[in-house]
């Protein structure tokens, strides 16, 4: 599924670095019916996951009254050049990933 | 006295009807953008917050994805959008020569898919078809609305400005009544806008998801309890341009967020 992901190209050592990750996703709460009565099935992402050069760094559980298209955003020091590794894990499977990089001078 | 009072106020009586009905003036007209907050107009300024970038991501592998038996992908004869879909969308709808009638972005997007990919249409409000308009539209994104300016649709604007002063529903109301009347007051504490349909298709935060004018028109009609137009009726599309016209010399905005 399509991401947004918004991690500074550029940093010094030391600073304190945002990142924002966007994804595409329902989010169905699995509370809802249909116009016949029957139950939408629950189907969300559960857990998000940022690794920074392979150590998790960030971790989130999400749960039905999360907005569609979850939009995380958090906080932290840019220690040396790498990758960002991103992963959404979900409900029937669903699994997504995405990375960026940053050079840290 | 008391009579020159009846006379003046009957005059003002007679007045009334065609001061209410005027038009927003060019200069005082105002995208929707500046009736929300602060925080829903960040989410739609940075690109990396608004999830209607998530649809135009999905409208550009869409662009270039060959489909239908024709196996041709829209690129195939478009070519890069950024150059050629720059400001079409600030002209749609617009009169497709062959119909002679005008026709939606996302009716002109089916149009090709049948003469020209052999694909199967999409269905209104698909994931698909709200994808691939919203990356067409996104390249007019800061372009002048300028639809309607052709003169063989100017009937179909009459027909559009006509149902949009035309009184329906249960609760016997126009849309002039709310969006020329009475916009900058509000709703049931929601901002009451000018209806300026500067972003569409476009993320409403209540929808969860993007969405086309047309649904927007048709959640306003069941608010006022009248029986919706079906998707891409000649009434609905007819609303659509004059809309379109009606916001002319605007930026468009799409994919924009709207509460």
């Amino acid at each position: 599924m399509a991401a947004l992901i918004n991690v500074p190209a550029k940093a010094k050592r030391g600073d304190v670095i945002e990142i924002r990750a966007l994804t595409s996703h329902i989010m169905e709460t699995g509370f809802r019916h249909t116009a016949d009565g029957k139950l939408v099935p629950r189907d969300i992402i559960t857990s998000f996951t940022c690794r920074y050069n392979g150590t998790e760094i960030f971790r989130a559980d999400l749960f039905p009254a999360i907005a569609a298209n979850p939009y995380l955003s958090f906080f932290t020091v840019a220690k040396e050049s790498g990758k960002f590794e991103f992963e959404w894990i979900g409900d029937n499977g669903y699994s997504s990933t995405a990375s960026a990089s940053i050079t840290v001078e | 006295m008391s009579d020159w009072r009846a006379i003046a106020a009957a005059a003002l009586f007679a007045a009334a009807p065609a001061l209410l009905a005027g038009e927003i003036p060019p200069d005082a007209r105002r995208s929707g953008y500046s009736f929300m907050g602060p925080e829903t107009r960040a989410m739609q300024d940075d690109d990396t917050s608004n999830p209607g970038m998530l649809f135009v991501l999905d409208g550009e592998a869409l662009w270039a994805k060959k489909t239908g038996s024709a196996e041709k992908a829209c690129a195939d004869c478009h070519g890069d959008a950024r150059g050629s879909m720059k400001g079409v969308a600030a002209r749609y709808p617009a009169i497709d020569k062959a119909l002679g009638r005008p026709v939606t972005l996302d009716q002109r997007i089916n149009l090709c898919r049948a003469n020209h990919q052999q694909a199967t249409p999409l269905p209104y409000e698909s994931r698909d078809l709200l994808a691939l308009s919203a990356f067409v539209a996104h390249q007019s994104r800061s372009v002048a609305i300028t639809a309607g300016d052709d003169p063989q649709a100017r009937p179909f604007v009459e027909q559009g400005r006509d149902l949009f002063m035309r009184r329906e529903g249960q609760l016997n109301l126009a849309c002039t009544n709310c969006h020329d009347d009475n916009f900058d007051r509000r709703l049931a504490g929601a901002p009451i806008t000018q209806g300026q349909p500067t972003g569409y298709p476009l993320y409403r935060l209540e929808w969860q998801t993007l969405g086309s004018l047309e649904r927007r028109l048709r959640s306003c009609m069941s608010g006022v309890r009248a029986q919706a137009y079906d998707y891409g009726s000649p009434e609905l599309v007819a609303l659509e341009l004059y809309l379109m016209s009606r916001a002319r010399g605007l930026p468009m905005e799409t994919p924009a967020v709207r509460p």
